[in-house]
């Protein structure tokens, strides 16, 4: 039987939920200043984890599929809308570098005590129903620019393997240009 | 709540590979990747649910998440209970639980916590647009080759080290 399994057992989102919460705390990523750093250039964590998880999910799927485990098509890709993601993602990052929290992130932060992290929990969920009371005078442009699934390899035209080793190469690229910036930043403090 | 001194973080790259093998894991035993946004609109949708059941359902944003089930059959609920779960024993085993504020030098207590929720009440707007936020849309989607999921971390970080020009001082 080819993966995957199922459409998603509580179980099998029970386990990865647990993972998740792990790997954020565990990178230090319940705590608001240091992804604030990010965003002040002092410390690359959300860059270097983001990257990894995503090269690392990448190839994963990647070569399971070129294996013939894992059929690509089944998997939920999610679908794209270019101007209300470009700009509801703009929207997203000007509250991220207030709160110095993202969604995901501020439930450790709250989990593991912090007030800062229980507001922010507590201020997207009203912004989420806020703003899902008010979507239907918001409907034309929170549907505009539909675009269905679409990937990136389609976009250049060119093979999918193709778009994966780009993305390693700016990862690898980013980490190493990260590791530079971060020991500047350690001297320029002392 | 603890007195040892907590343990140092992991690397990243350690844990951002972790975290890549739970999100591959989730795609082959799932059939889809991690989440957040929609477990809060999930929730936000019971709650105008019992709050006023009519303009739930005559709201197409709230009844679609109605339609995905109740407030803890939704897989991305069960999901973001585990990550509290998981977050809270890792910080348990690692004496990082401490009860606090965590802010900048120069900010107090109540502006931090007043900052955080208008922070995060703006990316709930954004994050209903984009139809996800840096868990359903920049790790789940990216990783899958998504274009709109590229678009959302290219505003995302774009709009965020801008905002970081203006309001530096809350953090340094």
């Amino acid at each position: 039987m080819m993966a995957p399994f199922t459409d998603g057992s509580w179980v099998v989102a029970a386990f990865v939920g647990v993972g998740f919460g792990v790997a954020l705390e565990r990178a230090g990523l319940g705590s608001a200043p240091k992804l604030a750093g990010q965003f002040t250039l002092t410390d690359f964590t959300v860059f270097k984890v983001m990257f990894t998880a995503i090269i690392t999910a990448m190839l994963g799927a990647f070569w399971a599929s070129r294996l013939g485990v894992l059929d690509l098509a089944r998997v939920y890709v999610p679908e794209t809308f270019l101007a209300p993601q470009l700009i509801g993602g703009a929207v997203f990052g000007v509250g991220f570098a207030l709160a110095g929290l993202c969604p995901g992130t501020s439930c450790v932060s709250a989990a593991t005590g912090r007030g800062d992290g229980l507001a922010v929990v507590l201020g997207f969920f009203a912004g989420v129903l806020a703003t899902g009371a008010l979507l239907p005078r918001l409907l034309g442009f929170y549907q505009s620019t539909p675009r269905g699934t679409l990937l990136l390899p389609s976009v250049f035209g060119v093979q999918y393997g193709i778009v994966v080793l780009g993305v390693v190469t700016i990862a690898l690229t980013g980490f190493y240009v990260a590791e530079r910036v971060e020991q500047r930043a350690v001297r320029h403090r002392t | 709540m603890s007195t040892r001194s907590p343990a140092p973080y992991a690397s990243p790259y350690a844990a951002g590979a972790g975290l890549g093998v739970v999100l591959f894991a989730s795609y082959v035993l799932a059939g889809r990747g991690l989440g957040a946004t929609g477990a809060f609109a999930t929730l936000a949708a019971n709650t105008v649910s019992i709050a006023a059941p009519a303009s739930a359902q005559g709201n197409a944003y709230f009844a679609q998440r109605l339609a995905d089930g109740g407030p803890f059959t939704d897989w991305l609920v069960v999901e973001v209970i585990g990550v509290i779960i998981g977050g809270f024993l890792s910080a348990a085993l690692a004496g990082r639980l401490r009860l606090g504020i965590d802010r900048g030098p120069r900010l107090g207590a109540l502006n931090r916590l007043a900052i955080a929720a208008a922070g995060g009440l703006v990316m709930g707007g954004g994050a209903v647009f984009a139809r996800g936020c840096t868990s359903g849309q920049a790790l789940t989607g990216g990783a899958l080759l998504s274009v709109g999921s590229w678009l959302f971390v290219a505003g995302a970080f774009g709009a965020g080290f801008l905002t970081m020009l203006a309001v530096r001082r809350i953090w340094t």
